[in-house]
């Protein structure tokens, strides 16, 4: 064929067309006296968060991991430094054991259900022509309602005799569980209720990252031969999502991984510890059995679990969905 | 017959008619650049041809066939966007892919893993990366081929979408102001390769600009839009000297072309400012008159004029005057080394070559115009 010769064409005509650029190398501005005043301002400017941080997260973060290497109970007189004797309790501890196997099931229902469902969501409230901003309301209330409000209005939908669902459930001739006080399902109860709560926070953060996608990207889309939506999500929507997907990953787990409002105003744990999760375990430990030394052991295993996520995000951001 | 054919297009966004009633053939290998200035309709139009949007009424063909009810896909044209419109997280080499492989390739076949695993799959990426090679080559992207957008300037970025175009050998290149956004020296550069490319691929070519430079040097044809109209559709050359509407006229060139305000009698001569200009036109009424800067010149009488202010531009001098009568400003293109020449009061007079005078009439059309006498200029 005779494109060879056309492509060599292009070429020749290309290289006869490149022309070199100047480069002016920029002046250096000798500011080195000034460094000192700078110096000082900066950290003027600063001190009012530097200041907030220390006394709001800083120190009480390290009070609680030096706590959680002793005996200390609220109310006595001195305490002992006892080094991992907490940390090897807690591994012996079946109510500890149980919340943290709990607090992993949760998660691993409550995240991808409410990613993807969000996902979902947004990209049919995206498609549609009408109601965005309605839908968008619908199911951005759970995350702007009073969770312990919210929890009590979910005590009565699901209550076994008097609520809704199984009254429900009844007229279709299914006689529904005791859906928080049998231990067979309280844990999905939960779970449900708990992806309801992520669901709308999900979907707003995918509309905010689906309308930053270029709509040229879609078009060339279709002109380089994506003819079906699905051809047009693995190429388009999927990738550019990236950033905002992982956003919402670890922010959808890390709020599944503190759940708590729930399970306090619903189950405080039960039934025979069926719903205990790790931050409810935490709050008796410390507030109800004042064993606050115990209790702050079982805060670091806490703040371990939600430090590896934010690590595990920052690595990842680094590495794959870094487009620039 | 190949090549891209509009018959009777229409569009509107609600109220606003964006497309009127547009007819155009652009024949195989020919370039034809939309020009005109925002809001025109000339995006809207290549949209229409890419099936991106979709007219209200009339019909596009793309070769041989009627593609007005087509995807864009089904379409085989290649576009060029002004942002680039490259995929952010493929590298150059997998974004040039793109067209190829969702041709070429099935559904199962591109999913990552197990596609490479199905039979036939192989084969076909190597030709693919064949391509793809070749197209980089031509556009001198060899070297960057396992970059991602992000870390290539705006002149590279845009030789990729070129690339990603040219590498399926589509009937038709449509290009939405390619150049837009890259800087001025490299904007002329790129010029002139895309037109290699076009004369190397020999398909039908619609360039959108908002650039009458680019219009003039690049294309075959110019089709000057405005209004969701064509006003005339030629080759620069004639766009140029011989435009047929005064919105031609006054949108092509630079500095503007010259317009003065002047009446034709009943018996067709052409006054300004109650001098007789020595022009008969078909027609009465009101009328203007246009010239280009470069044509008009100084003489002993004549239209008299006053200089405001006198641009040096290296190869020549662009004096800006006054029309001392009407009070219209006029711009006239002088050598350099006429500047001594010029009265120090600047007070002139002008002389306005006929067989260069554009009359157009009270519409904006252009009508005939004769000189009275077989004298070539006024005075």
């Amino acid at each position: 064929m005779r494109t060879g010769a056309v492509w060599r064409r292009v070429r020749f005509r290309r290289k006869r067309l490149l022309s070199s650029t100047l480069a002016i190398p920029e002046p250096r501005l000798s500011a080195r006296k000034c460094v000192t005043g700078e110096s000082l301002a900066g950290w003027m400017l600063t001190a009012p968060a530097a200041l907030a941080f220390a006394t709001m997260l800083l120190l009480p973060t390290i009070a609680t991991i030096a706590l959680a290497f002793t005996d200390y109970e609220l109310g006595a007189t001195g305490l002992s430094w006892i080094g991992l004797d907490n940390f090897a309790e807690l591994l012996h501890d079946r109510g500890f054991v149980i919340a943290l196997r709990n607090t992993i099931l949760y998660v691993t229902i409550v995240a991808p259900l409410s990613v993807l469902g969000g996902l979902a969501l947004a990209l049919m409230i995206e498609a549609g022509t009408r109601g965005r901003a309605l839908f968008r309301a619908v199911f951005f209330l759970p995350a702007v309602s009073l969770p312990v409000a919210m929890a009590s209005a979910w005590q009565y939908l699901l209550h076994p005799t008097i609520g809704p669902l199984n009254a429900a459930l009844h007229a279709i001739g299914i006689d529904g569980p005791a859906w928080l006080s049998s231990s067979d399902t309280v844990l999905i109860s939960l779970a449900a209720i708990g992806v309801w709560e992520n669901l709308g926070f999900n979907l707003v953060l995918f509309l905010a990252g689906l309308t930053a996608i270029p709509r040229d990207l879609y078009a060339a889309a279709e002109v380089d031969g994506a003819n079906n939506g699905w051809d047009r999500f693995r190429l388009v929507t999927w990738p550019l999502l990236g950033p905002t997907t992982l956003f919402v990953v670890t922010i959808t787990m890390t709020r599944a991984v503190r759940v708590f409002d729930s399970v306090a105003v619903l189950t405080q744990g039960g039934p025979n510890k069926a719903s205990q999760v790790l931050l409810y375990a935490m709050y008796e430990e410390g507030f109800t059995y004042f064993r606050l030394g115990y209790s702050a052991a079982i805060t670091l295993v806490f703040l371990v679990i939600v430090l590896a996520l934010v690590w595990l995000q920052t690595k990842l951001l680094e590495k794959r969905v870094h487009y620039a | 017959m190949d090549g891209i054919a509009i018959g009777g297009l229409s569009k509107r966004f609600g109220e606003t008619a964006v497309l009127r009633d547009i007819s155009l053939a652009v024949t195989a290998g020919e370039f034809v650049a939309l020009v005109g200035p925002s809001g025109c309709g000339k995006s809207t139009l290549l949209r229409c041809i890419a099936g991106i949007e979709h007219p209200d009424e009339g019909i596009i063909r793309i070769g041989e066939r009627d593609v007005t009810g087509l995807r864009p896909s089904q379409r085989d044209v290649a576009m060029v966007f002004q942002s680039y419109a490259l995929y952010p997280h493929l590298t150059v080499e997998e974004n040039i892919a793109v067209p190829l492989a969702m041709r070429r390739l099935n559904a199962a076949q591109r999913l990552p893993f197990i596609g490479m695993m199905l039979p036939g799959t192989c084969g076909v990426r190597h030709s693919i990366a064949e391509d793809v090679r070749q197209a980089a080559q031509a556009l001198g992207l060899g070297a960057l081929l396992a970059r991602r957008p992000g870390q290539l300037s705006g002149g590279q970025r845009q030789r990729v979408a070129l690339a990603r175009a040219i590498v399926r050998r589509p009937a038709a290149f449509l290009m939405d102001e390619p150049l837009s956004n890259l800087d001025a020296s490299l904007r002329v550069q790129t010029r002139r390769e895309i037109v290699a490319i076009h004369r190397a691929a020999g398909v039908a070519t619609v360039y959108v600009t908002h650039d009458q430079s680019e219009a003039l040097t690049m294309a075959d044809r110019v089709a000057v839009m405005q209004s969701g109209e064509i006003l005339q559709l030629a080759s620069p050359a004639e766009i140029y000297a011989d435009p047929q509407d005064l919105r031609v006229a006054t949108f092509i060139g630079s500095p503007r072309i010259n317009t003065l305000p002047a009446a034709a009698g009943t018996d067709g001569v052409l006054r300004t400012a109650g001098q007789i200009i020595g022009l008969r036109v078909d027609g009465a009424g009101p009328m203007t008159l246009a010239l280009r800067p470069e044509d008009v010149q100084l003489a002993g009488a004549g239209i008299p004029a006053l200089i405001e202010a006198v641009e040096f531009l290296g190869e020549s001098l662009l004096v800006h005057l006054r029309h001392t009568p009407t009070g219209t400003p006029l711009a006239l293109r002088l050598a350099p080394e006429e500047r001594d020449s010029l009265p120090p009061n600047g007070e002139v007079a002008l002389r306005l070559p006929l067989s260069r005078a554009l009359v157009f009439n009270a519409d904006g059309r252009r009508v005939a115009a004769r000189a009275l006498s077989p004298e070539t200029a006024l005075v």
